[in-house]
C-alpha cells in the first residue's frame, strides 16, 4: 500500500475533483439535460402529428400558415447559430470585446425571430385560430409556443451573460460558459429545423 | 489557489473575531451574504451537503411512508365487510389515488434518491456530487411539491383519478374539483427535482470516481442507481409533457383530450405509461442495488457474476423503455402492437431472472449471517420472484385481458413494490444505519420487524391473487352481501384476511419505528466495520466526516474495502486477513489530506424552491399569486447565477499554520 500513501488528488487542476470521462461537469450536465429535451419535444411533436389534421372549428393549417413569411423568420433563427458560434471562437481567443459583440448580434436574432412568432400567433389569432379553438390550434401554440419560450429564456441568458462577462463576475473558465449557453442555442435552432419541416412544410 | 497567497482585508475580520464563524461570506447581489452556519437549524436548511441532504430526504420520505400507509388502511377497513361505510365513493377514490401517488412519488423515488444521495459519492470515493447546489435545489423542490400534493387534502379535496390520472376521465368535466390541479402542479414540481437530481448523478457518477475505480469495478449498488438516472432523464420529460397538456386543459381552456372535438383518449394513456413502465424499473432497481451490496456481506462471499448482475441491470432499464404498451392491451392497440409489446414484455423477465439466480448463487455456499438486513434481502429475492411470476402472466395478452382492472393486478405490483422495493428500502436501513448515524439497529427488534412485515404483506397481498382471478374489481368502492358469497373461502372472507394482513404490516413497520427511537436513545456507538463490509463507503468514520474521506482511496479492486483488508494466500488460494476495517480507518486519518475543498452553504435553492411553490399556486389562484412565484424564482436564480462559482479569497478558511485546514470550494 505503500504507493497509494504517495498518491496526492491534484488540486490545481480541477478543486479536488477529477473528471473520468474528460468532459467538464458542466459540460456533460448540459447533454444530459439536452438529451431530456429532446424527448420534452419529442411529446409535443407527436401529439401536434396526432392532431394537425383534427380541425372541426376555425381555420385549417393549409388556410393560415405564411411559409414565406416563416421562411424568412426560421432563416434569421439559422444565423443566429453562425453568430453563437462566432462568440464561442471569440471566447476561446479570449477576445471579450468581439464575444460582446456576436453575443449581442446573436440575442438581437434571437429577438426578431421571437418577434415573428408573435406578430404570427396574432395574425393567427385574428384569422380565428385561438388557443382553445380545435385539436389542431391546441397542439399547435402548445409546439411552437415552448420553443418559442425556449428561444426567449435563450435571449436572456445571451443578455445576462454579456452583463456578467462585463462585469467580470465569471471567475471561472469563461469559454466554456459562452461554449455551454452555445450548446443549449444551436439545440434551440435544430429543435426549430424539425418543427418548421414537420409543421410548415409537409402538408397535413 | 495556494492558501500562502491569501491575506485577511479589514472586511473579513470582524467574522473572524466573533469565533462562530469558520469561515467569511461571500458578498452575492450585493445584499445578500452567503451562509455559513456549522451547526442549528440553519446548517440544515442552507446546506448542501450530501450527507445531510440525504438524511433530509430520507425523513420526509418516511413520514409520507407513514402518511401514505395509513390511506392504504383506509382503504382496506373500507372493503373489509360488505356495504364499507368507512369512506364516500368520492373519498375513496381520493384515497387510492394519494396512496399511489404518495407512495410512487413521495416515498419510493425520494426514499432511494436518500440512498442514492448518501451512498453514491461514498461508494465512488468523492467528496460530494458534481452540483452541491442543485443537490440542494432537488431536495426543495420535491417537498414543495409532496406539500403541494398533499395540501389538496386541506382545499377542497385530493386528486381522484387514480395515479395514472386517465384524460378525459381526469379533465374538467368529470373531474371538476381542483384536486387534479393540485396533483398536476405538485408532480410537475416533484418531477423537476427528479430530472434535476438525476443529471446531478450521472455526472457525479461518470466524472467522479476515484483514481481507479472504472465502471466495471463500481458497486452494484451506484451501477443500479446510475441506470436508474437514465430512466428519469428520458422518461420524466415525457410525462412533463402530459402533465403540461392536461394543465393546459384544465386551467386555460385547451381542447387535447375533449372528446367532443375529436380528442384520441389514448394519446394520455401512451405518453403516460411511456413514463409509467420506466418509472416501475426506477422504483425496483435501487432495492436490487441495495440488496446487491447486503447478501455478499452476509454471505462472506462475492457477488456471483458481478458483470452478468451489472448488465441485466442496464438491460432492463433499456428494455424497459419499450414495453409500455402492455398497460393498455384492453384498449383495443390491434394485434400487432399487442404482440410486440407482449413479445418485449416476456423478454425482461430474462434479465431479471439472471438477476435472481445471481442473488441465488451467491448465498450458495457462503456462510450466511441471518442479520435484520439479510433477512430483508432474501425476502425481496422470493417475494419478488413471486410478483414477477404473476408478471409474466399479465404479459401474456390474452391472459392480461381476462385479469386487466382486477385486483390480481394489485396483488401483481404489491409483490414486486412491497415485496421488492420496499424490502429492499428496509434491507438498506438496517445494513447501513450504523454508518449513517454511527449507531446499530436492534436486531432482535428488526427480526420482530421483519416477521411481522413478511407475514403481514403476505396476508395483506395474497389473497388479492384469488379476489382477483373470483372478479374483484379494482378502484370499486363497497362490495355488497350477495357478492361476498357462502362458504368458507368466499369473497369476504379473503377480503377480511387481507384486512388483518395490512394490520399486521402496519405493526411491522411500528416495530421498525420503535427500533430507531430505542436506537436514537441507545449511547453505544456501532462499530467501524460491523457487517465485515466491502466497498468504500466503509473506508471513513461512522458518520462519515464532513469531507467523506481524509484522502481520496486509490481503487485497484472490484469490492476495494474488502481486498484492503483480506489478500489471497499463495499457497493455499484463501483469503487471510491482514487489516481490520478499524484499522484502515486510522490508516486513513494518520495520512490525511491538507486544505480539503468544500462546497459552500447557499440560500438560493431553498428560496428557488419556494418561488416554485407560488408559481404553481398561482395556475390555480390566479395570476397575480403567478407573478410573484416568478418574480421570487427569478430574484432566487440571479442570486444563484451570481454567487461565485469559484470562490473568492475571502471564502477560505483563515490559513492556519498547526494541522489540516477546510476550505469553501466551488458550488456547482
Amino acid at each position: 500500500m505503500a504507493d497509494i500513501a504517495t498518491h496526492e488528488p491534484d488540486h490545481a487542476v480541477d478543486h479536488g475533483h477529477h473528471s473520468s470521462t474528460g468532459l467538464s461537469n458542466n459540460k456533460l450536465a448540459m447533454w444530459l439535460f439536452l438529451g431530456s429535451e429532446c424527448l420534452l419535444f419529442g411529446g409535443l411533436i407527436s401529439t401536434y402529428m396526432l392532431y394537425r389534421g383534427r380541425v372541426q372549428n376555425g381555420p385549417h393549417p393549409s388556410q393560415i400558415y405564411d411559409i414565406p413569411f416563416t421562411s424568412v423568420s426560421s432563416f434569421v433563427l439559422l444565423m443566429s447559430s453562425l453568430s453563437m458560434v462566432l462568440a464561442v471562437s471569440s471566447a476561446q481567443r479570449k477576445d471579450d470585446s468581439k464575444t460582446n459583440l456576436w453575443l449581442m448580434i446573436t440575442a438581437l436574432l434571437g429577438a426578431t425571430f421571437i418577434g415573428g412568432q408573435v406578430y404570427e400567433f396574432t395574425t393567427f389569432y385574428r384569422e380565428g385560430l385561438g388557443f382553445t379553438t380545435s385539436l389542431f390550434s391546441s397542439s399547435f401554440y402548445s409546439l411552437t409556443g415552448f420553443h418559442g419560450v425556449h428561444v426567449s429564456l435563450g435571449v436572456v441568458m445571451l443578455l445576462s451573460l454579456r452583463g456578467i462577462i462585463k462585469k467580470g463576475k465569471i471567475t471561472g473558465d469563461k469559454a466554456e460558459v459562452v461554449e455551454l449557453i452555445g450548446l443549449y442555442w444551436h439545440f434551440v435552432d435544430i429543435v426549430w429545423i424539425i418543427i418548421f419541416t414537420l409543421v410548415y412544410l409537409i402538408p397535413s | 489557489m495556494s492558501l500562502n497567497e491569501l491575506t485577511l482585508t479589514p472586511s473579513q475580520s470582524p467574522s473572524l473575531t466573533k469565533g462562530k464563524l469558520v469561515v467569511s461570506p461571500t458578498q452575492t447581489l450585493g445584499a445578500v451574504r452567503r451562509p455559513v452556519n456549522t451547526t442549528g437549524w440553519r446548517a440544515w436548511l442552507f446546506t448542501v451537503d450530501h450527507k445531510k441532504l440525504g438524511i433530509m430526504y430520507g425523513t420526509v420520505a418516511f413520514v409520507f411512508f407513514i402518511v401514505g400507509g395509513v390511506e392504504a388502511l383506509f382503504i382496506r377497513l373500507q372493503l373489509a365487510l360488505p356495504d364499507g361505510r368507512i369512506l364516500s365513493a368520492d373519498k375513496y377514490n381520493q384515497m387510492f389515488t394519494m396512496h399511489a401517488t404518495t407512495m410512487i412519488f413521495l416515498f419510493a423515488m425520494p426514499m432511494a434518491a436518500a440512498f442514492a444521495n448518501y451512498f453514491l459519492p461514498l461508494q465512488i470515493g468523492a467528496r460530494d456530487v458534481a452540483f452541491p447546489r442543485l443537490n440542494a435545489l432537488s431536495f426543495w423542490l420535491f417537498l414543495t411539491g409532496g406539500l403541494i400534493l398533499n395540501a389538496s387534502w386541506f382545499l377542497g379535496g385530493a386528486a381522484d383519478g387514480g395515479w395514472f390520472m386517465y384524460a378525459p376521465n381526469s379533465g374538467p368535466v368529470f373531474s371538476p374539483s381542483n384536486g387534479v390541479d393540485f396533483w398536476v402542479l405538485g408532480l410537475q414540481i416533484a418531477g423537476i427535482a427528479s430530472l434535476i437530481g438525476s443529471i446531478n448523478l450521472i455526472v457525479t457518477v461518470l466524472n467522479m470516481r476515484a483514481p481507479g475505480m472504472t465502471l466495471m469495478k463500481m458497486p452494484v449498488f451506484t451501477w443500479m442507481i446510475l441506470v436508474v438516472q437514465f430512466l428519469l432523464v428520458f422518461s420524466l420529460p415525457v410525462i412533463t409533457v402530459a402533465l403540461v397538456l392536461l394543465m393546459f386543459q384544465r386551467s386555460y381552456g385547451a381542447t387535447f383530450f375533449d372528446v367532443s372535438q375529436g380528442a384520441d383518449p389514448l394519446l394520455w394513456q401512451h405518453l403516460f405509461w411511456i413514463f409509467g413502465h420506466p418509472e416501475v424499473y426506477v422504483l425496483i432497481l435501487p432495492g436490487f442495488g441495495i440488496i446487491s451490496e447486503v447478501l455478499p456481506t452476509f454471505s462472506r462471499k462475492p457477488l456471483f457474476g458481478y458483470p452478468f448482475v451489472v448488465f441485466s441491470g442496464a438491460s432492463i432499464g433499456l428494455v424497459g423503455f419499450g414495453v409500455w404498451a402492455h398497460h393498455m392491451f384492453a384498449s383495443g392497440l390491434g394485434p400487432v402492437s399487442v404482440a410486440v409489446f407482449s413479445m418485449a414484455t416476456m423478454a425482461i423477465a430474462i434479465p431479471t431472472g439472471v438477476k435472481i439466480f445471481n442473488w441465488i448463487l451467491t448465498m450458495w455456499g457462503g456462510k450466511i449471517w441471518y442479520s435484520a438486513a439479510m433477512k430483508f434481502a432474501i425476502g425481496l429475492v422470493i417475494l419478488f420472484t413471486i410478483g414477477g411470476l404473476s408478471g409474466v402472466t399479465h404479459a401474456v395478452a390474452p391472459s392480461d385481458t381476462q385479469q386487466t382492472d382486477t385486483y390480481y393486478i394489485v396483488a401483481h405490483f404489491h409483490y414486486v413494490l412491497f415485496g421488492g422495493m420496499v424490502f429492499g428500502l428496509f434491507s438498506g436501513f438496517y445494513y447501513w444505519w450504523p454508518k449513517v448515524f454511527g449507531k446499530m439497529l436492534n436486531e432482535k427488534l428488526g427480526s420482530w420487524n421483519f416477521w411481522f412485515m413478511v407475514i403481514g404483506m403476505n396476508l395483506t397481498f395474497g389473497p388479492m391473487h384469488i379476489l382477483g382471478l373470483q372478479g374483484q374489481p379494482r378502484r370499486m368502492y363497497v362490495w355488497t352481501k350477495a357478492r361476498g358469497g357462502e362458504g368458507i373461502f368466499t369473497f369476504g372472507f379473503w377480503n377480511m384476511v387481507s384486512t388483518i394482513g395490512s394490520f399486521v404490516l402496519s405493526i411491522g413497520v411500528l416495530f421498525f419505528i420503535i427500533n430507531v427511537i430505542k436506537t436514537a436513545r441507545n449511547p453505544e456507538r456501532a462499530p467501524l466495520d460491523p457487517w465485515d463490509a466491502r466497498t468504500l463507503e466503509w473506508l471513513t468514520t461512522s458518520p462519515p466526516k464532513v469531507h467523506n474521506f481524509d484522502r481520496i482511496p486509490v481503487v485497484r479492486h472490484l469490492d476495494e474495502f474488502f481486498h484492503r483488508k483480506y489478500v489471497e494466500d499463495e499457497s493455499t488460494h484463501t483469503m487471510q486477513q491482514v487489516a481490520t476495517g478499524e484499522d484502515l480507518v486510522r490508516a486513513e486519518e494518520a495520512s490525511a489530506d491538507v486544505d480539503i475543498h468544500m462546497p459552500g452553504a447557499s440560500y438560493w435553492p431553498l428560496l428557488l424552491s419556494v418561488g416554485m411553490g407560488v408559481l404553481g399556486m398561482g395556475v390555480i389562484y390566479g395570476t397575480p399569486i403567478m407573478v410573484v412565484g416568478g418574480l421570487i424564482v427569478l430574484f432566487s436564480s440571479y442570486g444563484w447565477v451570481l454567487e461565485p462559482s469559484v470562490p473568492d479569497a475571502i471564502d477560505f478558511d483563515t490559513p492556519s499554520t498547526d494541522g489540516p485546514t477546510k476550505e469553501i470550494a466551488p458550488v456547482g
